[in-house]
């Protein structure tokens, strides 16, 4: 760990002030801490920001707004969550540990790391932890990287739960700007694609200090999260899917898909939503869901079997989520 | 009556059994167990040791060449530096079990990814792992690594004696069925819950290291030698082991780096490995690739048995995954081939993990076993029933005890084991297949020289001292059950330390040898005592029964404060494995049955039920055995289905070397475990009828999940790990 500087803030603009400065903001700690541990990350300072008072979970018209510094279990514990917007508690109980939820906060998930394992090998080239030394997850192991918007310079996925589902959610990213103002930005734009940038995960700049996450009003119709991994618990996602559908008549009367595992951002494909709006379920329209999804899916070798998982994946989900099954 | 015994010959006198005391084989708690869960039980690294300065191994990052420059300057001036240690005494790899002298040294001959090349020491731990980062190394990288493991391009060299016995080749040709298929294995890690860890103290005379391990009468002239002192110098303490399972039977590079340091500086110095490090430069399992050939006749009696394996190593290095091991003993077959390939890789050295050998050959030959019973149409179960040998196949001597029949019908029964024979993809629940599958246990038994001091106080309580460690296994519990015993104590009136290194010599934990043999001593030093109180008693050791802190002879009933008079008696018990292997052939056996659903769509398969029926000799406690078979079981569960230590095949290095990547299972992926412990008295395994039981719940574990994933849903795999995506590429439509 490269020695940095600890400072604690009170309020927003003090936590701006310490970020316009350099600082990086740390909350639950539980993946900053990890990588400046390994020197992936090496802040010359910190910002401890669990002071300022961006917690609570308060209903603003008909929309949710969840504060930055909830943590993943108070925000899967809460009642109106589990009722009105279940695939994102169920989202975030699928990942990580009961102790890691305890301590992990709504923005810091968001901004949780790629856990490429040539990201964490700091002898290793990787854009993303040092740009223009060249990706070694290309033509090496890959199981983990991503089968869609990969580009030549990385191949990393995001790989978190709870985004997934916010994304879903379509909720909002609300941001305090380095000048003191306030940005919102969907959650569906929030993550990047690589291109030839892969050190920047997402759209937050310098100075910037996330707020809140606001859900739109409740969707409801059914909620499924499914995420499929190597062990039962404890691991990340090869390929999830949270999915919200209404069914009237029979028919699909709206549909909200996104996608993990899949890609430098948790994936969200309007075309999807739209192929299935309108239709009876059906295996054909559910391969039809998955030719739109996967045009253009490519694998890198070790991960090519995410790209027949997805697909199977998702009829499992949209045969679940469109049936009459509990 | 002495303290000693060769074991030459059964011991069939079966001696615990006569004993009044009844606490040998109840299911007492840990003595231990309350400091382990209160954390007041201390652990190598977490010793306070004044002035102690910590150190960080630095490793290489090539896999093979030379280091041609350390570049100290680099870090000289870092905040909290003191040193930069790359002594040429460190040494470049663990030890492997038994070694009883210094592992490879020549830090700067790089063999492999991880190889410890320097030791930086700092003030704080921070202060050193920042430094280890930063210390600049140059090295010339040879171009010829071998690191490929698929390849059979890299030296491969056959390893030790083949077994050939009648010719192979025809009698699977004849055979009225036969099997012949290839599985394979990949790289396991012990991922102890502990890293390996030292701290090294030096007073200018003597070298005192609490550390990490499980065999310290070797690990003594291990580190003696590697450090250049005399053994009886050298002073190690591990009386807590958090895990070792075959990665601590050695000593490791950081024990060795920590104490040339503490020499060199004059003060204490702590180095713990890296998590990281755990699985880059300690001990892997071989990755295995093992061709089955098994011909059976038209009664399914197997007339040819075939186990072919090529393993690897780094150069130099003797140990070869002994993947054969209970192929040699557990089916018949007069047409026999058995060996060992070899292959030369650069990669971190390959040595014993839990189970060396049926650990990953049971696996695989369970799988052979059970397409056969499919190829025949007969039950599995029976299968094996029609396979007991009579006689050693090949070296035609008897078997000692062996209760292999008796767990297959005990498991059945438990398990409610269907019998009939079925095709695959039966039963669906939802999105998921369900089907079972089962196979047999078989773990070699081993002894190891031991000894034992045994002391019984004028006031009646005792006290056992052997270096013998307790890696989380119970021997603590143990050894004072059979003291408690033989002497007629109160368990709570036997004290029990281990792990110092100034005690007797014992058997250290390994091969599932520890409790046997050293058991074994504290056994022999009471039956010492015991012919010493008879003898202030007037009577023949036979004749003595002690309960309770009481001596009885005769009707006669004493105390033994009284017997005893104010003087203490002290023995010392010395067991030694003798002849008996060359006599008979001793062995642990169990048998799985589990049941295992796959989701038709994702591949993910669960275990959902696993019955485990173990014989292994006398049970010594009910509860720590039951917990040995059940961490078996788990680790089956992590070969079936997850474990992969993965190399970089350009690079190799290890691609997932922490917890979070190298996936052992978590408490989901465990259903709850169902173990019969089948009575057995085993009087060719050891004075106390009794053989080791820290490695047979693994051993076949996970053939028995494979079986089941082809039960329930047709795929037959055979590379392990069966993770989602090979399964899933194998399923037809959901
Ligand atoms: C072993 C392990 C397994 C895991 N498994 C899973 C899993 O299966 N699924 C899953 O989704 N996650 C998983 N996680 C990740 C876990 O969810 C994240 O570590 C956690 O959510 C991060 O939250 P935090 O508050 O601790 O963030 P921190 O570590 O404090 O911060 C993370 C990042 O967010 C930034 N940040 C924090 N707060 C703000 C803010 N308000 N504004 C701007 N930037 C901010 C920090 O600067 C930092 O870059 C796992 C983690 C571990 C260690
Ligand atoms: S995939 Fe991205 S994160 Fe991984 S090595 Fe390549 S550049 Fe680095």
């Amino acid at each position: 760990m490269k020695p940095f500087e600890y400072n604690r803030a009170n309020d927003l603009d003090h936590a701006a002030r310490l970020t316009s400065d350099g600082a990086r903001p740390i909350a639950g700690g539980t993946n900053l801490l990890d990588l400046m541990k390994l020197e992936i990350e090496t802040p010359d300072a910190l910002v401890d920001i669990n002071r300022v008072p961006l917690g609570g979970i308060e209903p603003d018209g008909d929309e949710l707004r969840i504060g930055a510094l909830v943590t993943n279990s108070a925000c899967a514990a809460d009642e109106r969550i589990r009722r009105d917007y279940p695939v994102l508690a169920r989202a975030i109980l699928a990942g990580a540990t009961f102790q890691l939820r305890n301590k992990a906060t709504t923005a810091g998930n968001l901004c949780q790391r790629t856990r490429c394992y040539y990201f964490y090998n700091t002898e290793m080239p990787c854009n993303k932890r040092e740009p223009g030394s060249g990706c070694s997850a290309i033509g090496g192991f890959n199981r983990i990287h991503a089968v869609l918007g990969a580009s030549d310079a990385c191949i990393a996925t995001y790989p978190g739960d709870m985004a997934v589902a916010l994304c879903a959610l379509n909720a909002t990213v609300e941001i305090a700007t380095a000048e003191g103002h306030t940005r919102s930005v969907p959650v569906r734009a929030f993550h990047r694609l690589p291109d030839d940038a892969p050190e920047r995960d997402n759209v937050l700049e310098p100075g910037e200090v996330i707020t809140a996450v606001v859900l739109p009003a409740p969707p409801g119709g059914k909620h499924v999260y499914r995420k499929v991994r190597d062990r039962s618990s404890y691991a990340f996602a090869l390929v999830s899917i949270a999915a919200v559908v209404r069914m009237d008549g029979g028919a699909i009367a709206s549909a909200a898909l996104a996608f993990g595992g899949l890609a430098h951002k948790p994936w969200h494909d309007e075309r999807v939503d739209a192929l299935l709006v309108g239709e009876v379920p059906s295996d054909a329209l559910f391969d039809k869901a998955a030719d739109l999804l996967l045009d253009g899916a490519q694998g890198h070798g070790t991960n090519d079997f995410k790209i027949p998982m997805a697909r199977r994946t998702l009829k499992a989900v949209l045969r679940e989520v469109t049936g009459d099954a509990e | 009556m002495t303290g000693s015994l060769e074991m030459d010959r059964p011991d069939d006198r079966n001696r615990l059994d006569a004993m009044a005391q009844g606490v040998i084989g109840k299911p007492l708690d840990r003595p231990d167990g309350p400091a382990k869960v209160t954390g007041s039980a201390r652990y190598a690294a977490e010793y306070a040791v004044e002035n102690c300065a910590e150190g960080v191994l630095v490793t290489a990052t090539i896999s093979k060449g030379q280091v041609v420059a350390i570049d100290e300057a680099s870090v000289r001036d870092m905040p909290g530096v003191i040193a930069v240690i790359s002594d040429e005494r460190m040494v470049a790899r663990p030890a492997q079990g038994g070694a009883g002298e210094s592992p490879v040294r020549n830090v700067r001959q790089v063999e492999y990814w991880g190889q410890p090349i320097a030791l930086v020491v700092a003030e704080t731990f921070e202060q050193a792992r920042n430094a280890s980062k930063q210390l600049r190394i140059e090295y010339r990288s040879d171009d010829d690594a071998a690191i490929d493991q698929h390849s059979r391009d890299v030296p491969i060299e056959t390893h030790g004696e083949p077994t050939i016995q009648g010719n192979l080749d025809k009698a699977i040709s004849q055979a009225a069925y036969a099997v012949e298929v290839t599985y394979t294995t990949e790289c396991h890690n012990s991922a102890p819950m502990e890293p390996h860890a030292s701290i090294a103290q030096w007073d200018g005379t003597t070298l005192t290291v609490h550390s990490s391990l499980q065999m310290l009468k070797y690990n003594v002239k291990e580190l003696a030698d590697a450090v250049g002192l005399d053994p009886e110098d050298v002073r190690l303490l591990s009386p807590y082991v958090g895990g070792g399972f075959g990665s601590k039977l050695g000593i490791s590079p950081e024990g060795v780096a920590a104490s040339i340091a503490a020499m060199e500086l004059g003060r204490a110095v702590r180095v713990v490995l890296l998590r990281q490090q755990v699985f880059q430069c300690v001990m892997r399992r071989s990755e295995t690739t093992q061709r089955l050939r098994l011909a059976a006749d038209s009664d399914g009696r197997l007339v040819g048995f075939g186990h072919e394996a090529l393993v690897s190593n780094l150069p130099g290095e003797t140990f070869a995954e002994p993947v054969t091991q209970a192929s040699d003993f557990l089916y018949p077959g007069e047409n026999r081939t058995l060996r060992i390939d070899l292959a030369r890789l650069n990669l971190v050295t390959a040595g014993s993990v839990r189970a060396p050998g049926e650990a990953v050959g049971m696996q695989a030959l369970e799988g052979a076993m059970d397409e056969l019973a499919m190829k025949i149409g007969i039950d599995p179960v029976e299968l094996r029933l029609r396979n007991i040998p009579e006689r050693h196949p090949a070296k035609d001597i008897p078997y000692s005890s062996r209760k292999l029949a008796e767990c297959l019908k005990a498991g059945a029964e438990r398990f409610g084991w269907h019998g009939a024979r079925r095709s695959p993809c039966h039963t669906r629940e939802g999105e998921w297949w369900i089907g079972t599958g089962m196979a047999t246990a078989a773990r070699v038994h081993n002894l190891n020289e031991a000894e034992a001091r045994v002391t019984l106080y004028p006031d009646g309580t005792a006290a056992v001292a052997s270096d013998m460690t307790d890696i989380g296994t119970g021997t603590y519990t143990v050894l004072g059950q059979i003291a408690a015993e033989m002497l007629g104590l109160d368990r709570n009136d036997v004290l029990v330390r281990l792990g110092d290194s100034s005690f007797p010599p014992g058997a250290g934990s390994g091969g599932s040898w520890g409790a046997p043999s050293t058991g074994s001593a504290v056994f022999l030093a009471c039956e010492a005592i015991r012919t010493r109180l008879a003898a202030r008693l007037g009577c023949q050791e036979e004749e003595l029964t002690l309960q309770d802190g009481f001596a009885t002879v005769r009707g006669q009933t004493t105390a033994l404060s009284d017997v005893l008079k104010g003087d203490q008696i002290e023995e010392v018990g010395h067991f030694k494995a003798g002849e008996i292997s060359d006599k008979f052939s001793a062995a642990m056996y169990g048998a799985f049955f589990t049941e295992v659903a796959v989701n038709a769509y994702t591949g993910e398969a669960r275990v959902r039920r696993f019955t485990g029926a173990f014989g292994f000799g006398r049970v010594l406690n009910a509860k720590t055995a039951t917990s040995q078979c059940m961490g078996g079981m788990v680790w089956g569960i992590g070969s079936a289905l997850t474990e992969e230590e993965i190399f970089d095949k350009r690079y190799g290095h290890v691609v997932n070397p922490d917890l979070a990547e190298y996936h052992v299972p978590v408490n989901l992926d465990v259903p709850h475990l169902d173990v019969v412990l089948v009575d057995e008295r085993d009087p060719a395994a050891s004075p106390l009828q009794a053989k080791g039981v820290g490695e047979l719940g693994i051993c076949g574990a996970a053939g028995a999940i494979g079986n089941a994933i082809h039960d329930a849903c047709g795929v037959r795999l055979r590379s392990f790990p069966f993770t989602p995506d090979k399964i899933m590429a194998e399923l037809g439509d959901p």
